[in-house]
């Protein structure tokens, strides 16, 4: 068993990451180790599913059923992205007509009258973040599920990023409900919510139950067979790493 | 089933690691996938009741006055955040209006009040009564809770408005600007380090006051 430290001090530019000179590190699953999701306390020798004794959560290698979950929520959000794109999210009644925008053409008004910033702020809030969101969650999820050994640690730094900015897609709905408590003059302008806002809220609620879902341990796991014959070494093998800048 | 103190697990790819030793402002990363294994916090705990206690306090500030008041044509009209919720509601859209309640009030204000809670200082050793249950209710939430977004949402809707409008910024809108600032520092503390805070560590000391009685 290879157990290794590794310490970076916390200064920009000092990433230290050597992929060339990282050891061949064991998982917990692999050691009979439980490290608890909740509070990182590290237990050895416990049954699947026992209670932690810190902090009374279960005991889990994997996320239970980590990616049939990920599976429904996405499909789910799949479906959903359609309404959310073609319908209206919101509606605006003057004196004179009523429009109807979906995110698109809220995009292309921005673009047309001068505010190109904008544009682009909700373009890539509304619009990539939540495709790009959906295309990374079923690259992980199917890569994941046949085990793949293709660029791990590509596909790890792929799902933080994926948790780091799924939320940002709420941006629209937050638009549509200010602008529909606050433009309502009776009589003369009225702002008042689309269907479109309800489906594109349920896609980002969804996606983000999708990548909470998905366990990204699930990306390092290998076929039991290449592990099991590294266990067999009982004491811990360690390794100190001296080029650690401190 | 036996406690390894002396082992980390990386919470992305699950690696085990030897519980290293930080010195100040050093940051431990995984081997194999770089997460953030353990950072030394030095004494940053005790600035963390303090800015729950500022961000409480402009949680409330964000809360009841109006975010922006737009004037057309001699007429005006404004409104607070949780006026926009119950306008949504009021419309019909209440899956919608619950989501925004949920995210930019509700989530916000249960995690902020759950740190309160758990950080005013108490005489007694052992940690405070549903100290676990909370802390694991924070840790659900805490992705959720989504009030830097809505303040984005707000300058974009005030850009939009500006075209056909009158837009006045209310006082509300700095208070978001700066709960966003300080919930930024509150949240970046990593849930692990309050558990060993508010649960390993008192328990550790009660021990060893019984220990040490005759």
């Amino acid at each position: 068993m290879m157990v290794a430290t590794h310490v970076a001090a916390d200064q920009p530019g000092t990433d230290s990451l050597d992929s060339a000179a990282s050891p061949n590190l064991l998982s917990a699953q692999q050691c009979n180790l439980h490290g608890c999701h909740h509070c990182g306390t590290v237990w050895e020798g416990a049954a699947e599913n026992a209670q932690c004794t810190v902090c009374h959560g279960r005991l889990r290698q994997r996320k239970t059923d980590s990616l049939t979950r990920t599976w429904a929520f996405l499909i789910a959000a799949c479906i959903m992205y359609i309404p959310a794109n073609l319908l209206p999210v919101m509606v605006t009644s003057t004196l004179l007509d009523v429009q109807q925008d979906t995110i698109m053409s809220g995009i292309i008004y921005f673009w047309t009258s001068g505010s190109w910033e904008l544009a682009v702020v909700v373009f890539v809030a509304s619009f990539l973040v939540p495709l790009f969101k959906l295309v990374s969650l079923i690259l992980l999820t199917v890569s994941a599920g046949r085990r793949s050994s293709w660029q791990r640690l590509q596909r790890a730094k792929l799902y933080r990023l994926v948790e780091a900015i799924g939320r940002w897609s709420m941006l629209d709905v937050f638009v549509v409900a200010l602008l529909a408590g606050l433009v309502q003059i009776e009589g003369f302008a009225k702002i008042n919510a689309g269907v479109g806002v309800a489906a594109f809220g349920a896609v980002v609620v969804l996606t983000m139950l999708a990548s909470l879902s998905f366990d990204p341990r699930l990306i390092w796991d290998e076929d039991t067979e290449d592990g099991a014959d590294a266990v067999d070494d009982e004491h811990p093998a360690v390794q100190q790493d001296k080029d650690s800048n401190d | 089933m036996h406690e390894r103190p002396d082992l980390i697990v990386c919470e992305e790819c699950d690696a085990v690691h030897r519980k290293p030793l930080l010195g100040r402002a050093e940051i431990a990363r995984c081997l194999r996938c770089d997460a953030e294994l353990e950072r030394h916090n030095g004494s940053r705990h005790e600035r963390l009741l303090p800015l729950t206690v500022a961000s409480l306090i402009m949680f409330v500030i964000a809360n009841s006055f109006p975010i922006v008041e737009i004037e057309l044509q001699g007429l005006s009209s404004q409104t607070t955040l949780l006026g926009a919720v119950l306008a949504l509601n009021a419309e019909g859209m209440s899956l919608v209006a619950l989501l925004v309640l949920a995210t930019t009030i509700l989530f916000p204000l249960v995690q902020l009040l759950i740190l309160f809670y758990l950080l005013l200082p108490s005489t007694r050793a052992m940690p405070r009564l549903g100290t676990k249950v909370l802390l694991r209710l924070m840790h659900a939430v805490r992705p959720w809770g989504m009030v830097e977004v809505f303040l984005l949402g707000v300058l974009v809707a005030l850009v939009k408005l500006s075209h056909i409008a009158d837009v006045l910024p209310g006082m509300a809108l700095w208070a978001f600007a700066a709960l966003t600032i300080l919930l930024t520092a509150v949240v970046s503390f990593n849930p692990r380090y309050l558990w060993r805070l508010l649960v390993i560590a008192p328990a550790a000391s009660a021990s060893q006051d019984q220990e040490s009685l005759p």
